[in-house]
């Protein structure tokens, strides 16, 4: 009885064990054979075997030498407006999200309901009308309008902030507050410390939207020189992929790397981010 | 002694900032005068022009004329341009008016005050106020403004163009106006045979593609938390790390990515397929099995969303219900139907529900992997995996059908946003907000 029970565990991890390589196979292939290709000489989608017989930078050298692409500028233009965007929307959605969950005023409610609404409008319902106020702002082809684009737009998002601030207790502001300090002083000295991992959080995928968005950043971006890397990636898709793969698996690798790596590392935050907004609906 | 309240609410209704000035608050009152005179200056000669455009959508074509024996183009009105400049009028004037009002409001409360015998707030204690009881609307004041003209207006601007005719070839600005014509639209996009077997069709697909993009990634992600968590398996934070690889990688390269991969002619998985000895697939260019591909690569990027929500979601079962259980003699089996499952689907409800309304719009798969083709010939300007969000980005932006893609649009905000708000307001998070207090 007790040796059926443990060969049957054993047959049950064994199970578990296979299952688990075949998913993470299926999980790193993608990565690997594009991190591969970017590596294979010659300008090919197909190739005979998975590992290239020789290794070479080629690619990526050319993706810096080419006068078609810029793309030191483009990485440039691109950390500059994720990064601004970044900052921007994290003050915006901290500050905002804080005032609902911490205030009871007239008007909450319908405002809490209204910010649920206006972010199920499909984005690019408004892209046209977007476009025509920064026509008529003469901020078309500047990072500007990118920036204030992006940053008003993340107050949309903000619902799993309010989440998280709804669950810090009360009494730690009303503490401070009659001790005499200022709403805006309990927000940055009490609240801005314990919200640590919602702050990296917000940051994070602020950084990462800005950083990927190509739909309206091709819409507003017009010269080449201004261009985004997500820009820069679409129009090499479009126009080289088929003639030169490799070249593409080289910018795509150079786009993943950043975002993937602050993904791995700052997992824990995104881990409770997320889970923070699923409890909190 | 009723007469500062008054005398200062008249004021302030005939002028902005004079019954401030008369409750002898002088800063505001001269701040709030100065405030008038600037939207007055602006308002005088816009705020009618911006109506008729509104209204009327401009009244002159594009034309042209002779002068001096020369044909010389004129330029006529440019319907968009007036109806967007128009609403921003508005818009400011609606904040204005609020201005108005909440100004009127405070000289008659000040005015009060007066007459209560006590002494008119003074500068310092008005901004004391402002920064005390009033922080939420300031701190919301700057956001508010953005998401204003950023956000609300541009979907009224598009929610007012699905009741035009904004659409190519007969009403392109600025070479002809667009005028108002009612629902028209609406009636062209449901009885027009082009437009309602393309509607119907996409339509279908859109919520046969959200009902299994929704299932498969969510069991997907039970299954495979369940299997990291469960008992003796090693290595738990590796494989973690492992899985949430394909949420790490930003969707626009691995999903360009993955159109590479499944590459009918040279594609490393129908490599694999012929090296087996099977034959090639059409993952991308049968439109039955471009739908299934568009499934599975769904699958790859959101099975690790699911996954880390359902392990946050396992750690916070009590462990005494399993004892009870084992106590009681259940299998493992049981356990998971009795009390894992009831409760990953009660804590998961709403996100649930979020994550179909979020596939209904789901644009970044289907338009970086297919961009809706294979396309059918049927269809009006739309492939076979298209879904209503990225054949409406086509209808806007490839073929100028301004009009009808606003119609589609309105028509996904309704399912999603009755979807949502009716999610939303059974969440515990709603009804019981303020318990945790």
């Amino acid at each position: 009885m007790k040796m059926g029970q443990k060969s049957a565990n054993a047959l049950r991890l064994t199970l578990s064990y296979i299952v688990l390589i075949a998913i993470a196979i299926c999980c790193l292939y993608p990565a690997i054979w594009v991190l591969l290709s970017s590596l294979r000489p010659g300008t090919s989608l197909f190739a005979p075997s998975l590992i290239p017989d020789k290794f070479t930078f080629a690619h990526y050298k050319e993706l810096f030498t080419n006068p078609s692409f810029r793309y030191g500028v483009w990485y440039l233009n691109t950390l500059k407006i994720a990064t601004l965007s970044m900052i921007f929307s994290t003050i915006l959605v901290t500050l905002s999200m804080y005032s609902l969950s911490r205030f009871r005023f007239p008007g909450r409610k319908t405002t809490l309901t209204a910010l649920l609404v206006l972010g199920m409008f499909p984005g690019f319902m408004s892209m046209i009308a977007v476009f025509i106020v920064l026509l008529q702002l003469n901020l078309l082809d500047t990072h500007a309008a990118l920036i204030l684009v992006y940053s008003a737009g993340s107050v949309l998002s903000g619902f799993i902030v309010k989440g998280f601030y709804d669950t810090i207790p009360r009494s730690l502001d009303e503490a401070a507050r009659i001790d005499g300090a200022s709403h805006l002083q309990v927000f940055i000295r009490i609240m801005l410390p314990l919200s640590k991992p919602m702050l990296t959080y917000v940051a994070l995928t602020t950084f990462t939207g800005a950083w990927v968005d190509f739909i309206f950043a091709r819409l507003v971006l017009r010269s080449k020189e201004n261009w985004t890397l997500a820009v820069g990636m679409w129009d090499l898709v479009n126009s080289y992929q088929n003639s030169n793969f490799t070249l593409f698996a080289a910018g795509a690798v150079l786009i993943a790397i950043p975002i993937t790596l602050l993904f791995v590392f700052l997992q824990r935050f995104l881990v409770q981010g997320l889970t923070a907004g699923a409890s909190k609906g | 002694m009723n007469r500062h309240r008054g005398i200062a609410a008249i004021l302030s209704v005939l002028y902005m900032g004079l019954g401030q000035l008369y409750n002898r608050q002088f800063v505001k009152g001269l701040f709030l005068m100065a405030v008038n005179a600037a939207a007055l200056f602006y308002f005088i000669p816009n705020l009618g022009k911006a109506i008729w455009g509104v209204v009327t959508l401009g009244t002159k074509t594009q034309g042209f004329e002779i002068v001096n024996k020369v044909t010389v183009r004129v330029e006529g009105d440019h319907s968009i341009y007036l109806l967007i400049s128009g609403l921003i009028t508005l818009f400011v004037f609606a904040i204005y008016l609020v201005i108005y009002i909440m100004n009127i409001r405070d000289a008659y409360r000040t005015g009060a005050l007066r007459d209560k015998g006590e002494q008119p707030a003074d500068f310092k204690k008005s901004w004391a106020h402002l920064t005390g009881r009033n922080f939420p609307y300031l701190m919301l004041a700057i956001p508010a403004i953005g998401v204003l003209f950023l956000t609300i207006m541009p979907i009224i601007f598009m929610v007012m163009l699905a009741f035009t005719n904004y659409a190519s070839p007969n009403h392109i600005p600025p070479k002809a106006l667009v005028d108002w014509v009612g629902f028209e639209t609406f009636a062209n996009l449901l009885t027009l045979k082009t437009w309602s077997r393309t509607f119907f069709s996409v339509f279908t697909w859109t919520i046969i593609w959200a009902v299994i993009a929704t299932a498969t990634t969510y069991f997907g992600g039970i299954l495979v938390a369940l299997l990291v968590e469960s008992k003796g398996v090693r290595f738990k934070k590796l494989w973690r790390t492992i899985f949430i690889l394909p949420y790490a990688i930003p969707q626009l390269i691995s999903l360009l990515v993955m159109r590479n991969l499944f590459n009918g002619q040279f594609g490393p998985i129908n490599q694999y397929l012929s090296y087996f000895g099977l034959g090639k697939l059409p993952w991308l260019t049968d439109p039955i099995w471009a739908k299934v591909t568009v499934i599975i690569v769904n699958m790859w990027v959101g099975i690790p969303v699911s996954m880390v929500l359902i392990m946050g979601i396992l750690t916070a079962i009590p462990k005494d219900m399993y004892e009870a259980a084992d106590v009681d003699g259940a299998t493992g089996f049981q356990k998971f139907k009795i009390i894992t499952l009831p409760f990953i689907l009660f804590s998961t409800g709403p996100v649930l529900i979020m994550q179909f309304a979020g596939n209904i719009n789901n644009f970044n798969v289907i338009f970086l992997l297919t961009n809706g083709d294979p396309v059918n010939g049927k269809y009006q300007f739309a492939g076979s995996t298209d879904l209503l969000v990225t054949w409406l980005y086509k209808l806007t932006l490839n073929n100028s059908q301004f009009n009808m893609s606003s119609a589609i649009g309105i028509i996904i905000f309704l399912i999603v946003a009755s979807l949502s708000i009716w999610s939303y307001r059974r969440s515990k998070a709603y009804k019981e907000e303020d318990m945790i207090q």
